[in-house]
């Protein structure tokens, strides 16, 4: 992987931990994560990998993983981080960095199942992935 | 309040888990800790905005409280796991960031101020402390019903909104016994259901509904009990393209079976009767 340490790149690092509150530096890549993630299997790229790739400032890379909207924000990740990171508000800041940008993960003219679904799980996708 | 608890039902409890909030407000009822609903609530987003620049979406869950406040309470207490999150995390942050709880009063037009005074809490927290009184009014205790206690995700994390230890909680295991259910022990119990990926990405969830439901049939289980109606849903209706077929309880239903109060389960996808009356629960 390149390392792009450009001024662009780096305001993608800086951007993810003003949004987050948090350090992506304090990851030790010891991959508590993924290791308890209830999702890795349907991630492109492991959850500690995104760290890794948001430090080399690999920002277009990953935007085109699924990592961040596979992630459900669970919390379990980050109630078990030994570097105590709030992983989930790391998630959160690249979904954010996307959908501020006016795009839109999901459409509702594609949802099946409308009439079945709980308010609550409607309400939460498109707060999760609508801008 | 002195006569009961001031309660905040969310949208889903009005519709879909409407059998859940028949339950548990029977239930409090017969205990004399009636539920009362707020005068006033709005919904709460569902899911935690958790962007440290991201006021806007903490103001649907603060303007609750403003209106507990109103009512002159200090207590809100929640059924939904996902509303109980959203609520305590947006009230926690106003009480830890005054900053932030400045910055939301100068939006909100309630008047007076929001002051961080009100707390909220999840039904299990209350019931846990009612479980002598529960147990006296146990009149058909649930002996014969094995069950796999189901915590989700947002009853327990983030760590300080948690109800209970983070990895091994023991809130529902204590209710269940106090009815006379037989536990069975789940590993899978804080596993994430799937939540909101049943809207756009069902294929998900059910892998997940297939793991957790999986193991609870493997070690013995009827049926599962827990309270967030998302989840509910999940495991319910997404065990149609499983192997599986265990009813989904809200744990406030048992609790109603238990003490001979009728419970519609009307909205239930998997009918438990047939369950109940093998285990001579129902007639």
């Amino acid at each position: 992987m390149k390392v792009d340490r450009s001024k662009k790149a780096m305001e993608f690092l800086d951007k993810v931990e003003e949004l987050s509150g948090e350090s992506v530096n304090a990851c030790i890549r010891c991959g508590t994560c993924s290791a308890g993630c209830p999702f890795v299997e349907d991630m492109d790229v492991l959850p500690e990998r995104i760290f890794k790739r948001i430090v080399l400032g690999d920002k277009e890379g990953i935007l085109e993983k699924n990592t961040m909207w596979i992630c459900a924000a669970c919390f379990t990740c980050s109630v078990r981080c030994p570097r105590d990171i709030d992983i989930a508000k790391i998630m959160e800041a690249v979904r954010q960095i996307v959908l501020r940008e006016d795009i839109d993960m999901v459409d509702i003219d594609e949802v099946e199942n409308m009439k079945e679904l709980p308010q609550m799980a409607v309400v939460g996708c498109f707060r999760k992935e609508t801008g | 309040m002195e006569e009961g608890y001031l309660y905040y039902p969310g949208c889903t409890l009005k519709t879909k888990a409407s059998d859940y909030e028949e339950s548990a407000m029977a239930v409090m009822e017969a205990l004399g800790k009636p539920l009362v609903e707020m005068d006033d609530w709005y919904c709460c987003g569902a899911v935690q905005s958790l962007t440290e620049d991201d006021i806007m979406h903490q103001i649907a869950p603060i303007r609750t409280m403003c209106c507990a406040q109103e009512q002159g309470e200090k207590e809100v207490v929640t059924l939904c796991d996902m509303c109980y999150n959203v609520l305590k995390q947006a009230n926690e942050r106003m009480k830890e960031k005054p900053d932030d709880l400045e910055t939301m009063n100068e939006f909100l037009t309630e008047d007076p101020d929001y002051l961080g005074e009100v707390d909220v809490h999840h039904i299990f927290e209350i019931l846990r402390d009612m479980k002598d009184e529960i147990k006296k009014k146990v009149k058909k205790p649930i002996t014969d019903l094995k069950i796999a206690p189901y915590y989700g995700c947002m009853l327990l994390r983030p760590d300080h909104v948690a109800i209970d230890d983070t990895e091994d909680p023991h809130i529902m295991e204590g209710l269940l016994e106090t009815i006379g259910a037989d536990v069975i022990h789940n590993p899978k119990r804080t596993e994430c259901c799937g939540s909101y990926h049943t809207v756009n990405r069902s294929d998900i969830v059910e892998k997940r509904v297939e793991d957790i439901v999986s193991r609870a049939v493997k070690d013995g289980a009827d049926a599962i009990a827990l309270s967030c109606p998302l989840c509910q849903f999940n495991l319910d209706f997404h065990q149609r393209n499983t192997d599986y077929d265990i009813p989904v309880f809200y744990l406030t239903e048992l609790i109603a079976l238990a003490m001979g109060i009728e419970v519609g389960m009307e909205k239930h996808k998997i009918d438990p009767r047939s369950l109940l009356k093998d285990k001579k629960i129902l007639e």
